[in-house]
């Protein structure tokens, strides 16, 4: 029932949002694909084979969200999820669900897309022996712990909760109830695979087919990508330009040079040293835009220091000595937002994000702060040193502020200071290995728009990404009722509630909402980010 | 002199092994790769694992190296994290870092031995000291301002050429690049080959050659000229292996996918295989010319003999 009502709306907006970029587009605009122009974009080297299931950071991500289009598509412009390749998928208990496919998509190596690439996709992600990063996406689908087990050999090949009805249905049993769980099927992950992924797949990783609106015609790795449009792409997303080469740049600032010499057209990071100009030497080609992406400062739990009862007032007190309005104004030239809560705006307030959830803890308040450590006991230790990677994202200068404005709060030079890790891969294993005795910097990139995803994953005991190892057994309770609540108000109410929850015990600081920037040459038009910061390449008119 | 070669190229073996186990030791300190490979998040414990064993990461370190050394001399430098072989890397890298490195060799030489020698003719001139001056200017800048200084002017300002290199990375393209990374020791060549000739002006030899009434043109060539490089040379050398394992930041400027890039790259993943691999073959370069420059010493100075 929920399914079918809530498909008509994203439907409608995406015909809106059709028609008015069709508009905006002006009377030069012949036909509806728009030119046989090619643009370059910037582009990184991903750090994983690019399979859908093994793709988890952005670079790849970009490649897989132009070549391939899953059961759901997140509306580039208020990030809901919409049917893509899906029929409807329905459900009348929120856990088992059907799933019915649009007849004629195909795939650009002409293969037709079926119930079978879907699940044998879904299988090959999270069956253990393929070694897929994304394995866990699966987890909740009914015989997940039988093909990927924690230790110990895998029993089953295939998930037990997929079974293929026809050609275009099949089902999904969950092992518990998810009602939101078609929402999140828009991420990359669950994508459909072409039989040529499974026949050869040495041929098909080194050019990847898939059913997306752009099609790879060369991909000479390590440096560049030729895409093009596919022009017999069944989609109703058709690109509106003639393709993108991707150019994979080592340093940003190399490619924002380029950008200014009109040697490139889209800039996705512009480089923190380059923001105090982007305005003149960008003339207003530059869109700074809010993406789902928050920084945090997590607790270790496990260290019996940080696990008292008036540990939580400490962390409420440090939250309050951070400036972060002065920090994200100087330093990170206004492309970071003051945190209010643990989500992210781009959920929009339907989608969960209540700004000022997080209240007097999150504002700044030097006196209040020194009074609540005071009556916690004072800093353990007498000093935290706050422990971050160095090597990439400017992070050390963040610390360092944030260390600033809690010694100058406290009135005490010493009560805090940075704790720099040489790489990133380092700093996850202290982190991973449960070593650290102090906050440590946390950044969680939504996976897919809803807001289970900046809560369950993050703060639900034993939960993947529960750095910091917090448990409270009345937010795992609240999360559990959201998640089997089928009425989507409900349920977003429910993971408030839940989120008031970790307010309350501070189970890690919310510092700042991250932004997306980018940058564009002069012969683009209609260049924006999606909810990902990732440009919104089918829709990018050139000329 | 065969038998010298020999013994050089035998000589090499423990340096090549010791090298490779520093590298490996080295990168082996900074930790477990895998914990990087998941962005934020921790690795699901199953797919670590996997992960783990796949890349012999759950052997002991020395197990580890000896398993490593052992598929190298076979020719396999192993697969690095993105799934591509290491020697497929090496494959793309090493021609381009080698194109840019014989630019900035050629540039050296020829900039270097030229104004090196203008101005050790013509010491205490106008001429001289204005390259001395410069010279100082160069050394004392660091390279990645010199780079982004000439990348803003040249490639945004005047548009003469395009700030970044091309995957294909032709010479005309590297010419910017390769004057950039040779800068510094360009002023090096250039100052050193104008004291040694400075200093070898005043040498007996010198004073004989003109008093036999050699051609001016003869005595510089012949006489000065041949025993004043041998310093030169010898810097020249060395400088090869500098410049081709040296050029990461160069390489960065420019955006050329060379070996700094894959390096750079390398270690920012705690890649053991790419690292290793390419410091390994950096490392047989600087000892090729190592002793390349060292037969050289018997070309220009007769005094010389290996035996």
């Amino acid at each position: 029932m929920r399914a079918v009502t809530h498909a008509t709306w994203p439907a409608l907006a995406a015909a809106l949002t059709l028609a008015l970029t069709a508009c905006a587009g002006g009377g030069s605009d012949s036909s509806a694909e728009g030119g046989d122009a090619v643009l370059s974009a910037v582009w990184g080297d991903p750090q994983n084979p690019l399979e859908p299931a093994n793709t988890n950071e952005v670079q790849g991500g970009k490649v897989l969200g132009m070549i391939f289009r899953g059961l759901k598509r997140y509306d580039p412009m208020t990030g809901k999820a919409q049917n893509a390749v899906a029929e409807d998928i329905t459900t009348t208990d929120s856990q088992n669900f059907t799933v019915r496919i649009k007849k004629g998509w195909k795939f650009s190596n002409g293969e037709p897309v079926t119930a079978h690439s879907f699940v044998d996709a879904w299988n090959y992600g999270a069956s253990a022996k393929n070694n897929q990063k994304n394995a866990y996406f699966f987890g909740y689908i009914d015989g997940y712990d039988k093909v990927h087990p924690d230790s110990g050999k895998q029993t089953a090949d295939t998930l037990s909760g997929l079974k293929i009805v026809d050609d275009h249905t099949f089902t999904v049993r969950l092992s518990q109830k998810f009602s939101t769980f078609p929402d999140t099927l828009g991420y990359v992950a669950f994508a459909p695979l072409p039989k040529a992924f499974f026949d050869d797949h040495d041929a098909w990783l080194n050019k990847p087919v898939g059913n997306g609106p752009y099609s790879i015609e060369s991909y000479k790795r390590g440096s560049e990508m030729r895409l093009r449009t596919w022009d017999a792409y069944p989609g109703r997303d058709k690109a509106h330009n003639g393709g993108v080469d991707l150019k994979v740049y080592t340093d940003n600032n190399t490619a924002y040079t380029d950008l200014l010499a009109g040697n490139l057209d889209v800039v996705d990071d512009v480089p923190a040293q380059q923001l105090k100009n982007v305005g003149t030497d960008l003339a207003g080609r530059y869109l700074n835009t809010p993406a789902g992406l928050i920084q945090t400062l997590s607790f270790p739990f496990y260290d019996k220091d940080w696990n008292t009862a008036g540990a939580a007032k400490i962390r409420k007190g440090l939250s309050m000595a951070i400036n972060r309005d002065q920090i994200t104004k100087t330093i990170f030239q206004n492309t970071r937002t003051p945190a209010t809560d643990w989500t992210s705006p781009v959920l929009g307030e339907e989608g969960g994000y209540k700004k000022g959830l997080c209240g007097d803890a999150c504002t700044y308040d030097p006196a209040g702060a020194r009074k609540l450590i005071e009556e916690g006991g004072g800093i353990p230790g007498g000093q935290i040193k706050i422990t971050y990677n160095a090597d990439t994202g400017s992070h050390r200068e963040w610390v360092d502020a944030v260390c600033n404005s809690i010694n100058n709060a406290l009135g005490n030079d010493k009560a805090c200071a940075g704790n720099p890790v040489g790489t990133f891969a380092d700093f996850r294993n202290l982190v991973g290995q449960n070593k650290l005795t102090g906050p440590f910097r946390t950044g969680w990139q939504m996976d897919y728009p809803l807001v289970q995803n900046f809560l369950q994953p993050l703060y639900y005991t034993g939960a993947p990404s529960n750095d910091g190892k917090w448990s409270n057994r009345d937010f795992d309770q609240l999360v559990d009722r959201a998640n089997a609540e089928t009425d989507p108000k409900k349920a977003v109410q429910l993971f408030q509630q839940a989120e008031g929850v970790l307010r309350d015990d501070m189970g890690t600081v919310p510092l700042w909402y991250q932004n997306g920037s980018a940058g564009w040459s002069e012969r683009l038009s209609h260049v924006t980010l999606d909810a990902f910061s990732v440009p919104v390449y089918d829709e990018i008119k050139v000329g | 002199m065969a038998r010298y070669v020999v013994r050089r190229l035998l000589q090499m073996i423990p340096v090549f092994v010791g090298a490779t186990l520093l590298i490996f030791l080295m990168v082996n300190v900074l930790g477990d790769p895998v914990a990087g490979l998941c962005g934020d998040k921790t690795c699901d414990p199953a797919t670590a694992a996997r992960l783990r064993s796949e890349f012999g990461l759950d052997q002991p370190v020395l197990r580890q190296y000896l398993t490593y050394m052992g598929h190298v001399l076979t020719g396999d430098f192993g697969t690095a994290f993105n799934g591509e072989k290491v020697i497929e890397l090496m494959g793309s890298a090493f021609p381009v870092t080698l194109r840019l490195t014989l630019v900035a060799i050629v540039l050296e030489v020829v900039l270097g031995l030229g104004l090196g020698v203008l101005t050790g003719l013509r010491r205490g001139r106008l001429l001289d000291s204005a390259v001395l001056l410069f010279t100082l200017v160069v050394i004392a800048v660091p390279t990645f301002v010199t780079g982004l200084l000439l990348q803003l002017l040249l490639g945004v300002e005047w548009n003469w050429i395009s700030p970044s290199v091309s995957p294909d990375a032709s010479f005309g393209e590297l010419l910017v690049p390769g004057l950039v990374l040779a800068s510094v020791s360009l002023a090096y060549v250039t100052r050193l080959t104008r004291t040694s000739l400075a200093e070898n002006r005043r040498s007996d030899y010198v004073r004989t050659a003109i008093a036999k009434g050699l051609p001016r043109h003869r005595v510089i060539t012949r006489h000065l000229l041949r025993n004043s490089l041998i310093p030169v040379v010898t810097f020249i050398g060395t400088d090869i292996g500098a410049l081709m394992g040296g050029a990461i930041v160069t390489e960065r400027i420019f955006n050329i996918h060379g070996v700094g890039y894959q390096l750079y790259q390398g270690i920012l993943r705690q890649n053991t295989q790419t690292v290793v691999g390419f410091v390994t073959v950096l490392v047989l370069v600087f000892l090729v010319a190592n002793l390349l420059v060292d037969l050289l010493y018997a070309v220009l100075d007769p005094r010389i003999r290996y035996a």
